[in-house]
């Protein structure tokens, strides 16, 4: 099988792997990188578990071949607290009791993110909206809300690392 | 952090994880030189396999071995089945199909390749020949005559026909004394569970040992390791089973799975690790369903308001095999809990459980309660309307009194305590309901159709008494287990046979134990989910844990305990009654300098230099609980819902819910869970479905198909508790993982029908999709114009003669 070389930057470590042009950005991560939090969960893109942020802007890493993030900067859940601080999106799940099984939280904190980023104040109306590619069993999702208006409150939400907006 | 206390909202320490990505769930397991599986699945749902040519696959690259049902036939054995009903069916269940496969889904072969990727390459290059034979998937139909059988010796494909009646066999009798009786088709329709995380299996054999280590994403790490070697011969000493971090189960990782033996005897045949991830469409046909009921019901009553009895006939579709509770969960779980909360005399239950071509049905979250619950709670508001009395007048006029300790009803079972009441009446407290029915009938003058439905129900819940599940069927005890061990330093390692897969037991169990020791939180370390580390326990389901884990930690916390007050009584030279061990301290009445703190008693235990006479080193204790009763937890459920009677589109616009749960050792936890049971619940009620052809694909194979809720589907949670403790357990808990799912349903489908019920509509199955209210709504406005429009006739007729 061919292989070509990319280099990525993921949480602000540069990588450089030789890899098959059909790797998805997914498999990347967790299967050659060893960034085992983002999640994959279903083979439709429906479900949002493996969610990143790439040069700043959210994504579906199963929608996308490893090869065409080459030269991109990402962030994944791994990335998101920093100097052993949690980020405050962290900080709201957490506080809030955002998740129980934990499996769909790392992609859905990303997305809860990118829409504080572009909305920080958003009504639970529009937190709805902008989390709807992301499913969760477990809470029927108003902790997810509780947990993103807390983020929302506590104002430092949109510093993410991850490239820019 | 400091001592934690039962009835705090502690945050949960297994959140630190899982929100840095720390987690390790089955996928993230690596061991070195793993190679991985990729199953041949059947595309028939009903076939003879005439033969299997895997030799274009085997010389594919990167694949090292294939494995057909027919090669690893004698060592897989036959899936057990863990509840065997009088005169039960329970055909053979080969985890690999080597003659014939029953359903979409059914495994005929395993491809083992050096990646995944190659594992799937190889997939379509082995040439399975099938003979396809008739399907059926119908729970009815496949009883009729002439229909396609399944197995050999299960005629009509009926595995058993089960009954439970109240004891003077009298419901026939009051129907024919009542002045209402009411007869309804219910169809309770199949789902698919849909946890997060697919299931998967790593499994590894030592052959220095011949120890076999299977990683699996399950609920019951000891009953896969019991079952593993009962079906294998792979002594049971010899294998161990870890449940890492499981992203959720809802029922759906409750049983032994062929995969989990077929990847646990591949690894001891090649003695290589081996890695299987299931994909979301494997997990739609290979891993268990739910509900699948058609059920013809009735209620017979008083036009004073008195119910006298219920009676229901129903096919449950098992699907193609006996999964591990399969027999369980229609019967039990359902027949059972027919009396509701009511103090109705005359309870008639027989129960069909039917083989069909379709993925196996099993417990998905309520299991048979949410079945039961649906039909009680439906026919109650049938009857309320049939006799043109309010629903809650109705339901207050039947509700069995208050109690305390033990109610015997008229399916035979004893309720442990309630107060059916008082959560209806704080219910009603956030709730305005004649303001509500004040406001519906102005929404009906402007076009608008809103309604209201209640749902007041019961669950049978801390799935235990063993020898009372032994006589109903049960094959394997259901109690609980608990290790504490205090180490030298005083810190505290518990040990739990129940196995999280989100409901936070590492945070609730150390609350427990620092509540009961006095030992700081932080100090205290909850293990779960590895049998080489547990003693045997039965796992979680059936909203035990609490119930009867919690009850099986504190007797080991008591243990622990008596023997600490002993040790420290004894260095302080005082009687063990002079010593008060409180917030993690040992003092002794009338001596203030006399104390101790846990830590040096703990030392003290373990350094063996002064212990009292006859007391063994050390500071640990095991326990095995086996409860006398199940816990019945019970609440009010109340939905508002507006239906658009131009789209049929639905919306729920409230959702009250108060719960008696017994005693809560974590309410934010509890909450959590409830918000999650409804919204499972209103998945059901208004969106999910799973779909066969009726040559037995699966339409609804995919979660582009099939309509696991988004975060739009759902409202905010209005919820509340009253606290009746259970006298079952020292905890006063009653259990509280399934309770929303079970009262969810027929409080929604109440409201829908509330809102129709002005246009004749009496009774609608799930789920509410917007086509099919649409179709209600024009149809019975059609029923209506045409009626009017007859009596006007009628009347011009009338006026002609």
């Amino acid at each position: 099988m061919t292989t070509q070389r990319i280099s990525v930057t993921v949480n602000g470590v540069e990588h450089s792997v030789d890899v098959e042009p059909r790797l998805l950005l997914v498999h990347l991560l967790r299967d050659v990188l060893e960034l085992t939090g983002t999640h994959l969960a279903c083979d439709t893109s429906s479900c949002g578990a493996c969610t990143v942020f790439l040069n700043g802007r959210s994504l579906k890493s199963c929608t996308m071949f490893a090869v065409q993030a080459d030269g991109g900067e990402i962030t994944t859940v791994e990335g998101l607290a920093s100097d052993g601080k949690y980020h405050a999106i962290q900080e709201g799940f957490r506080e809030k009791h955002g998740l129980q099984c934990g499996f769909c939280t790392p992609g859905m904190m990303i997305s809860a993110i990118q829409l504080l980023d572009r909305n920080p104040d958003p009504d639970e109306g529009e937190i709805r909206a902008a989390i709807r590619g992301n499913l969760c069993r477990c809470t029927g999702y108003h902790n997810i809300v509780e947990a993103i208006r807390h983020a929302a409150a506590s104002g430092k939400a949109a510093a993410v690392s991850g490239g820019q907006q | 952090m400091t001592i934690a206390a039962r009835g705090e909202s502690v945050k949960r320490r297994e959140d630190h994880r899982l929100i840095t990505g720390t987690g390790t769930y089955v996928d993230d397991v690596r061991l070195p030189g793993v190679m991985h599986v990729a199953f041949v699945r059947s595309p028939h749902a009903h076939a003879l396999i005439r033969s299997i040519d895997a030799s274009a696959a085997a010389a594919a690259p990167g694949v090292h071995r294939i494995f057909t049902g027919a090669e690893l036939q004698e060592q897989l054995g036959s899936l057990p089945i863990g509840w065997d009903l009088p005169n039960q069916k329970s055909p053979p269940h080969p985890p690999l199909a080597f003659e014939k496969v029953r359903y979409v889904g059914d495994a005929v072969a395993a491809i083992v390749a050096d990646t995944p990727f190659a594992a799937q390459d190889a997939l379509e290059l082995v040439k399975v020949e099938y003979e396809p034979l008739d399907a059926v998937v119908d729970g009815e139909k496949a009883t009729e005559k002439g229909a396609p059988q399944l197995h050999d010796d299960v005629p009509n494909n009926i595995s058993f026909e089960w009954e439970v009646h109240s004891a003077d066999q009298g419901y026939d009798d009051a129907a024919k004394e009542a002045d209402v009786v009411i007869k309804q088709r219910m169809i309770n329709q199949r789902l698919i569970p849909n946890a997060m995380e697919t299931r998967g299996v790593v499994a590894d054999f030592n052959d220095g040992t011949e120890q076999i280590t299977i990683w699996t994403s399950t609920q019951i790490p000891h009953l896969v390791r019991l079952l593993f070697s009962a079906t294998t011969g792979h002594p049971e000493h010899k294998v161990r089973v870890i449940a890492p971090d499981v992203g959720g189960a809802f029922g759906s990782k409750l049983y032994l799975y062929a995969e989990e033996v077929t990847l646990g005897m591949i690894a001891k045949n090649l003695k290589r690790p081996v890695k299987w991830i299931e994909s979301r469409q494997e997990n739609y046909i290979a891993t268990t369903h739910g509900r699948d009921h058609i059920a013809d019901v009735e209620i017979c009553g008083n036009r004073d308001g008195t119910i006298t009895g219920f009676k229901v006939h129903v096919y449950a579709n098992l699907g193609a095999y006996l999964s591990t509770f399969a027999a369980g969960i229609p019967t039990i779980l359902y027949g059972l809990l027919l009396s509701g909360v009511y103090k109705v005399p005359h309870v008639s239950c027989v129960v069909t459980g039917v083989f069909t071509n379709t993925t196996p049905v099993d417990a998905y979250r309520g299991a048979g309660r949410p079945e039961a619950t649906f039909v009680i709670e439906r026919l109650v508001d049938m009857f309320a309307a049939e006799i043109g009395r309010d629903p809650v007048a109705v339901r207050r006029k039947n509700f069995l009194p208050a109690f305390k300790n033990g109610r015997t009803v008229a399916t035979g079972v004893t309720y442990d305590s309630g107060n059916y009441r008082a959560t209806l009446n704080r219910a009603l407290e956030m709730f305005d309901y004649p303001a509500f029915r004040k406001e519906q009938r102005e929404a009906r003058r402007n076009g608008r159709l809103i309604g209201v439905g209640f749902s007041t129900y019961i669950e049978i819940s801390g799935l235990a008494p063993s020898a009372v599940a032994a006589s109903l069927g049960a094959g394997a005890g259901l109690w609980e287990s608990s290790t504490v061990r205090i180490h030298p330093t005083g810190t505290v390692t518990v040990y739990t046979g129940t196995a999280s897969s989100g409901q936070g037991h590492e945070t609730t169990f150390a609350q427990i134990a620092s509540d009961e020791l006095g030992v700081p939180y932080d100090d205290i370390e909850i293990v779960h989910g590895d049998t080489d580390k547990q003693p045997f326990g039965t796992g979680t389901f059936g909203s035990r844990s609490l119930a009867v884990g919690g009850q099986a930690l504190m007797m080991s916390l008591a243990k622990v305990k008596e023997k600490a007050i002993k040790i420290a009584a004894h260095q302080m030279n005082v009687e063990p009654e002079q010593v008060r061990m409180r917030d993690g301290t040992f003092t002794v009445e009338d001596i203030p300098e006399s104390q101790m703190t846990f830590a040096e008693v703990a030392g003290e235990a373990y350094s063996a230099i002064n212990l009292p006479p006859d007391t063994e080193p050390g500071l640990e204790a095991v326990s095995f609980y086996d409860p006398e009763n199940f816990t019945w937890p019970f609440g009010c459920h109340i939905c508002v819902i507006e239906v658009n009677p131009d789209t049929g589109e639905s919306k729920i616009l409230r959702y009250v819910a108060v719960d008696d749960i017994g005693e809560v050792v974590n309410p934010m936890i509890v909450d959590g869970l409830l918000h999650g049971g409804i919204a499972q619940g209103i998945g059901q009620a208004m969106q999910e479905r799973a779909v066969y052809s009726d040559d037995g694909q699966l339409l609804s194979g995919s979660m582009l198909d099939y309509a696991v809720p988004t975060a739009e589907d759902m409202p905010m949670f209005e919820t509340d508790r009253t606290v009746t403790p259970s006298p079952v357990n020292d905890l006063g808990a009653k259990g509280v993982g399934e309770a929303g799912t079970i009262a969810a349903t027929p409080a929604i489908v109440n409201a829908a029908v509330d809102a129709l019920k002005h246009l004749g509509i009496r009774h609608i199955d799930m789920p509410l999709q917007s086509e099919k209210m649409w179709r209600i709504i024009r149809d019975a406005r059609e029923k209506q114009r045409a009626e009017r429009s007859a009596r006007a006739k009628q009347r011009a007729t009338g006026g002609n003669s």
